[in-house]
């Protein structure tokens, strides 16, 4: 019994022991000069686990329902630790040039992406607590990893007091929950509220839904994003637009579908309230934004309220629509930041959009890969984002959400307009002494890699990559 | 051959994509190899997209040449052409070849210029093949981006605000027509075209947010595929794009958009909102009667007085584009003949002018028109082209814009005979702005200083337009050719259109 439990839970495992012994080895050895090599063999272990995870087809549960080992737990997993390794990959030079490339950074990188691994898997209300404090406490360290710097120990501190504030809000709800369904197990609760929802238990669920919205970024619980997003140096910024929200979004779907699927009624209006505020508040605010980095913030806080449209739904196809908008949204932003990885000036990292300027004549290759970035971003076909809207906007409308469908659309136009603004700078600007980088291999490669993708994922032969039926699989085995 | 369509649809991406890899430089050498590439790709898409025009057979009304493999969603990559989109399939393949020859004097960034152009080729082409909605959906809008990067890049001085305005006018009538892509395929199933223009959507009256509104689901539906289409037209009072994206585009860029880009609007109507939402359509069809009177006569007016004579063609081309909408929502066999008629056309009038235009502009890089004046004496063989054109676009007999016209207002007399009188001034109003244009430009004596060294039409300028004062000949003296290819679909689409209606007309008076 144990053993079966304990070969559930192995890729963790594996990942914190390989964790603890890097420490263990980087303490006592050589330090930072350890670094850059912790930084490719850590990348390479996620790699490895992802197809390791990906071999399995299985559908347990572990330790009396604590921890579920199916294929949404899988389908995250796998979504978390591929962007985990493709961040660390392009930040690797980055942190390097700039003397940020601490040994600790890969280590917190990887128990980061353990914790989000318990998250996503977690059946229980502990299970997801342990998990999720683990990335994020993870998470705080790495956000002020520039340690002399005034913004980035301001993001820090901003991440780990708004965070603490929001796990907060989530135990208590969790506490709440307990106390009126009487156990902390997914599947408990789910049947303590067979027959009717009680009143305590209705604010439990709310106080849930609230901190992870905190985690996710949804509007109204955004605030931290833009200053962190800012503050932190660019590669974990990288980081905090890919795997966290994947696994936090996860989470999200994990705990609405598997503690309180018997009361999507109670919960489906709040998560399209939040779907919608999200949108526009993502579209409007970033308007005014002139530094990438916050704009990327504003960005991804849009992309969150379309992919709560997914899961707002509360059906089948909703859950797949979801998952495959963040498999999407993921791609994106990965293929997004390893060109923001790669904005200089005369050697200095520059965030300004203005200093994309007349990019298209210096770097055609790389103006031609944010174009698409962009315009993916703001999901006009033939780009793949457009195609991770039309599912989640195809679940809310079959889930009876018809408005939802019209403001999502409505506020995908208003936020067209500053993705436009990038390509316009991009080019039409005129001839200014913008960026004048090298851009690295590395950076290179992915960005190049990821826009092909992005460009060309739909075309009927490749059918994006059947990750179709893989994320409805998952799904299936998530709703029932 | 069995994919002839995507064989054709996909020839410009391939050009532009050996462009985009193997073209290297930007020397006089590299810039004149990227215009023969591009030009090659263009003929040689042609070419093969007459052997779709030889093997169409006019008499079936279904779709030909069908090709279709699995895609996402349980969607079909699916094509097909029928007598009413393979005109428009030929109009985009033979306009291009002569848009590419006439940026030939463009010298900034020209690989990109052709690769934009022959991505927009692509696209177009894709529209008008399309059998899957959503795979319409992602040609048609994805067609923005190459005319948003072509007005942004190589426009003229207020080319940011005229692209942004484009971009974002069109794209927000497009995703209305997204939500009602979702909304048709959770009531019908099914995202393939031919199997949704036999669907019955739901017409049962409802009411939304208090408001009452007859026909129900289908009107919704109709409205969101009108807020893209009258857009795309453009109809009035949604055509404020135009005049702005025309004067900043680039010439050939003009010339795409009005002979082109414009009639995927009206192909739009004639795909979608007829056969889909026929009880919509009958609901809100006298509306748009009256808009398109408004249109014929507001924009012509507002011609009279422009000072640009890219603006005076662009509201010259919205004026033209509401004979159009009146034809298709007479629903009848003769004004949807003349309206598809109208369209073909104007597509090779409109972008007569617009490169009549660009003849003088790249001699004197002005398009105002009190800066010419007695071009007639130094320009012989180009007063004599324009004029043509002007009169063609006035709808002299003898010419094709004489003939769409004469169909449209047939057909609308048959249905409303006060949108027909008043219709009908547009022809004159027509006259006068297109006339004293002419006056004003060519005629006259040549006083201007700036005007007495300009040269004449090189043989690139007159080898542009002969087979485009060839077509308009031809088929103001032989419509039949355009006719007998449409007739049969239009007559299809007219029948299903009256069965549909008159069922609910019935059950109405029941």
């Amino acid at each position: 019994m144990i053993s079966a439990d304990i070969q559930t839970v192995m890729p963790e495992i594996v990942l914190a022991v390989y964790a603890m012994l890097a420490l263990l080895a980087a303490v006592y050895t050589t330090k930072d000069k350890m670094a850059p090599l912790l930084t490719w063999i850590t990348s390479g272990l996620f790699v490895l686990l992802a197809f390791w995870i990906s071999a399995d087809d299985s559908t347990v549960s572990a330790f009396d329902g604590m921890y579920h080992n199916d294929g949404f737990a899988r389908f995250a997993k796998i979504a978390i630790l591929l962007s985990a390794a493709a961040v660390l990959l392009m930040s690797q030079g980055y942190m390097q040039r700039r003397g940020l490339l601490r040994f600790e950074y890969p280590i917190l990188i990887a128990l980061s992406v353990v914790g989000m691994m318990v998250m996503v898997s977690a059946g229980d209300l502990m299970a997801l607590y342990m998990g999720l404090e683990l990335q994020s406490l993870s998470l705080y360290v790495v956000a002020s990893l520039r340690r002399d710097s005034l913004k980035s120990t301001e993001a820090g501190l901003k991440y780990f007091v708004l965070g603490a504030l929001s796990s907060g809000l989530l135990l208590y709800g969790a506490s709440l929950t307990y106390g009126f369904a009487g156990t902390t197990l997914f599947f408990g609760i789910m049947a303590a509220t067979a027959d009717g929802v009680s009143l305590g238990l209705l604010f439990g669920v709310v106080f849930m839904l609230a901190g992870f919205a905190f985690k996710i970024s949804a509007a109204p619980f955004h605030m931290w994003t833009p200053d962190v997003y800012e503050g932190s140096p660019t590669p974990v910024t990288a980081f905090f637009a890919t795997a966290p929200k994947v696994a936090a979004m996860a989470l999200f779907a994990r705990v609405v579908h598997d503690a309180f699927g018997g009361i999507v009624g109670e919960w489906q209006e709040i998560v399209a309230f939040l779907s919608v505020i999200s949108m526009f508040l993502g579209a409007i605010a970033a308007i005014g934004q002139r530094d990438i980095k916050r704009l990327m913030a504003y960005s991804s806080i849009a992309h969150m309220g379309f992919a709560l449209m997914g899961l707002a739904a509360g059906t089948v196809f909703g859950v797949q629509a979801m998952l495959i908008y963040m498999a999407i949204y993921v791609t994106m932003n990965v293929g997004t930041f390893a060109f923001i990885l790669s904005m200089e000036k005369d050697g200095r990292p520059v965030t300004d959009i203005q200093s994309l300027k007349s990019l298209s004549k210096k770097q055609p290759v790389m103006a031609l890969v944010l174009l698409i970035m962009m315009f993916s971003l703001a999901g006009v076909p033939p780009m793949l984002g457009f195609f991770g809207k039309f599912y989640v906007l195809r679940a809310a409308y079959d889930a009876g959400l018809g408005w939802l469908a019209i403001m999502g659309v409505v506020a995908s136009v208003i936020g067209a307009f500053y993705y436009l603004r990038i390509v316009y700078y991009v080019y039409f600007g005129e001839d200014t002494d913008g960026l004048n980088g090298k851009m690295p291999g590395v950076l290179w490669g992915v960005a190049v890699v990821t826009s092909a993708i992005v460009l060309l994922a739909w075309v009927p032969g490749i059918n994006l990559f059947g990750i179709e039926t893989i994320a409805e699989a998952a799904a299936q085995t998530l709703v029932n | 051959m069995g994919n002839l369509l995507s064989l054709t649809t996909f020839i410009p991406l391939l050009g532009a994509a050996i462009l985009a890899l193997f073209l290297r430089g930007n020397d006089a050498a590299a810039q004149k190899n990227a215009k023969w590439v591009a030009m090659a790709t263009t003929v040689a898409t042609f070419i093969v997209s007459l052997f779709i025009l030889a093997g169409f057979d006019p008499a079936n009304t279904g779709f030909q040449f069908v090709e279709e493999r699995p895609w996402l969603l349980g969607m079909n990559y699916k094509m097909g052409v029928d007598g009413i989109s393979v005109l428009f399939v030929m109009l985009t393949t033979f306009l291009m070849p002569l848009v590419i020859a006439s940026c030939w004097n463009v010298e900034s960034r020209v690989k990109e210029y052709m690769i934009a152009f022959l991505l927009l080729e692509t696209l177009m082409l894709g529209v008008f093949m399309a059998l899957d909605m959503v795979l319409f959906y992602l040609f048609f809008e994805a067609g923005l981006i190459p005319m948003f990067l072509i007005i942004g890049i190589w426009g003229g001085a207020n080319r940011i605000y005229a692209s942004f305005k484009f971009f974002l006018y069109t794209f927000l009538g497009s995703v209305l027509m997204l939500v009602a892509i979702v909304a048709m395929v959770f009531q019908a199933g099914t995202t393939d075209i031919p199997t949704l223009m036999t669907f019955q959507f739901a017409s049962e009256d409802f009411s939304v947010l208090g408001i009452h509104i007859v026909g129900g689901m289908q009107t919704m539906l109709w409205l969101a595929f009108f807020a893209s289409f009258a857009v795309k037209m453009p109809i009035w009072p949604v055509h404020t794009w135009l005049p702005d994206a025309h004067v900043q585009a680039p010439t050939a860029a003009s010339v795409v958009l009005a002979a082109i880009l414009l009639k995927m609007g009206g192909y739009g109507f004639l795909r979608f909102s007829l056969p889909m939402f026929p009880v919509g359509s009958d609901v809100l069809g006298p509306l748009v009667l009256w808009m398109s009177v408004i249109a014929i006569i507001y924009t012509s007016l507002v011609a009279l007085v422009q000072e640009d004579m890219k603006k005076l063609i662009a509201y010259s081309s919205v004026a033209h584009m509401g004979y159009v909408t009146m034809g298709i929502f007479a629903v009848n066999q003769h004004g949807i003949d003349g309206a598809i008629f109208q369209m073909i056309s104007h597509g090779f009038i409109s972008g007569a002018l617009f490169l009549c235009v660009g003849v003088i502009y790249d001699r004197m890089h002005t398009r105002d028109i009190d800066a010419y004046g007695g071009l007639v004496n130094r320009m012989p063989a180009y007063a004599l082209i324009f004029l043509f054109f002007t009169m063609a676009n006035v709808g002299l007999p003898g010419t094709s814009g004489f003939i769409g016209e004469f169909l449209v207002l047939m057909g609308i007399f048959q249905v409303n005979t006060w949108v027909a009188m008043f219709a009908t001034t547009g022809v004159i109003l027509s006259a006068a702005y297109a006339l004293w244009l002419y006056r004003r430009v060519v005629m006259g004596e040549l006083l201007k200083e700036s005007l007495k060294s300009i040269t004449d039409m090189t043989t690139r300028e007159r080898f542009i337009f002969v087979p485009l004062v060839f077509m308009t000949l031809l088929l103001g003296v032989y419509p039949a050719l355009v006719l007998d290819i449409i007739g049969p679909s239009v007559a299809a689409l007219v029948e299903n259109y009256d069965i549909a209606t008159a069922g609910l007309n019935a059950v109405v008076t029941h």
